[in-house]
């Protein structure tokens, strides 16, 4: 029941985009038109779900106090270490699937390599890290659970500003305000949209 | 200091600035801008990273190999964050807590990376210096003016001082009520939104087709 509730706290409660900003910028980029939008979302989940769990473990027996050597606190180096794990799993990711799944590649080709440098993968894995701390996530299944919800509630995101602004092309926008001025006042609207969620508790 | 530096200090000010046209770093800029005081304290940390990350990256920029230089460029990065957050952390303590996991953040922050494949990759180090320190300044000059509208409108104060008086408060019988609407995150998106709305009202060649 706890595992369920973090599972939709982090897609509607805790989303990536609407509460935390997390992953603006090839938010923003990216959300021109659907199908890109969801290739990018795929991309991101999965990473996301993996790297969470991998990035849970190293600060479980690596990172923690005590965890490593006795008496050594070695959690000044959580950056370094998750950027890194991020950084060499996405390359990793690129190669197996060049390597199994040319078709695949193409698709996503292009977004894998900037997944790296995407803030929702970083910070979901901060978070954790954050959580472990407050008790909110206790085991390696939970860990896994968050990385994949925390996914997901990227990918919605993108996905409905994506079909929005394929909507907004044809209506009378502000020369002003036309790009991503108005990206970030629906993006704002969508995320008091969904502050309808926050408080609900299963 | 001859013009053309200047010019590398100044542009990324208004018409180049990172947040509003190049559209980079917005995942942090938005999070700690509920109070003016965490904002200034981001902004200058972002360009304090940014500044040094570009010195850095500029020196290197004829000893690294293109191939491996995405993950020399995050090691540095890393290794300037670690620096300031520790710095942060050794000082102002409780500005470190409310920004929490967002300076972490600044190694993803597109911002810097963004100016040092942009710029430092091909430039010497004094105009990378100047040019870190131009994007970080106007990166922090975007999250000051939203800040400024949050803590103003949203709890009444600036800097934690209160500048509406008690007495206008409806509890205290008066008419005027804060706008709690602005402590959330979604209006910090519709202040950028309206930014970004005057500034390309005023500089018409940004504005998209």
């Amino acid at each position: 029941m706890e595992t369920l509730n973090l599972f939709i706290s982090s897609i509607f409660i805790d989303n990536m985009v609407f509460a935390f900003f997390f992953g603006m910028c090839s938010y923003i980029a990216v959300s021109k038109n659907v199908k890109t939008a969801l290739g990018l979302g795929l991309a991101v989940t999965f990473v996301q779900t993996m790297t969470v769990p991998l990035n849970y473990l190293l600060n479980e027996y690596v990172l923690a106090p005590d965890a490593l050597v006795e008496g050594v606190d070695l959690s000044f180096l959580t950056f370094i270490v998750f950027i890194a794990v991020i950084a060499a799993f996405v390359q990793l990711v690129e190669m197996v699937v060049e390597k199994f799944s040319p078709t695949l590649y193409n698709q996503l080709g292009i977004f894998l390599p900037l997944i790296a440098v995407n803030c929702a993968i970083m910070g979901g894995s901060l978070f954790m890290q954050q959580m472990v701390g407050a008790g909110e996530i206790n085991n390696f299944g939970q860990s896994v659970v968050y990385g994949l919800g925390s996914g997901i509630g990227w990918w919605i995101a993108i996905v409905m500003m994506a079909a929005i602004r394929e909507r907004c092309t044809y209506s009378n926008i502000p020369a002003a305000l036309k790009g991503p001025g108005i990206a970030f006042i629906i993006t704002g609207l969508l995320g008091i949209a969904f502050m309808i969620f926050s408080g609900i508790q299963l | 200091m001859a013009s053309k530096s200047l010019k590398n200090l100044t542009a990324p000010l208004s018409g180049n600035n990172p947040v509003i046209v190049q559209i980079l770093g917005i995942c942090s800029a938005l999070a700690v801008t509920v109070q003016l005081k965490p904002a200034i304290v981001m902004g200058l940390s972002v360009m304090v990273v940014t500044a040094f990350s570009n010195l850095v990256m500029s020196l290197l920029r004829n000893g690294v190999p293109s191939r491996i230089r995405i993950i020399v460029q995050l090691v540095v990065i890393a290794a300037l964050v670690i620096l300031v957050d520790q710095v942060l952390k050794a000082f102002v303590y409780d500005v470190s807590k409310q920004l929490s996991v967002y300076v972490g953040l600044i190694i993803t922050n597109c911002i810097v990376m963004g100016r040092v494949e942009a710029f430092a990759l091909q430039n010497k180090p004094w105009d990378s210096f100047l040019d870190g320190i131009g994007n970080g300044l106007g990166y922090a000059a975007i999250l000051v003016i939203i800040a400024f509208f949050r803590e103003l409108l949203g709890s009444g104060s600036l800097f934690g001082v209160r500048l509406i008086p008690e007495s206008w408060y409806i509890a205290e019988g008066g008419v005027y009520s804060n706008c709690g609407l602005m402590l959330f995150p979604p209006m910090a998106l519709i202040i950028v939104g309206c930014i970004i709305w005057a500034h390309r009202s005023f500089n018409k060649d940004l504005q998209e087709k």
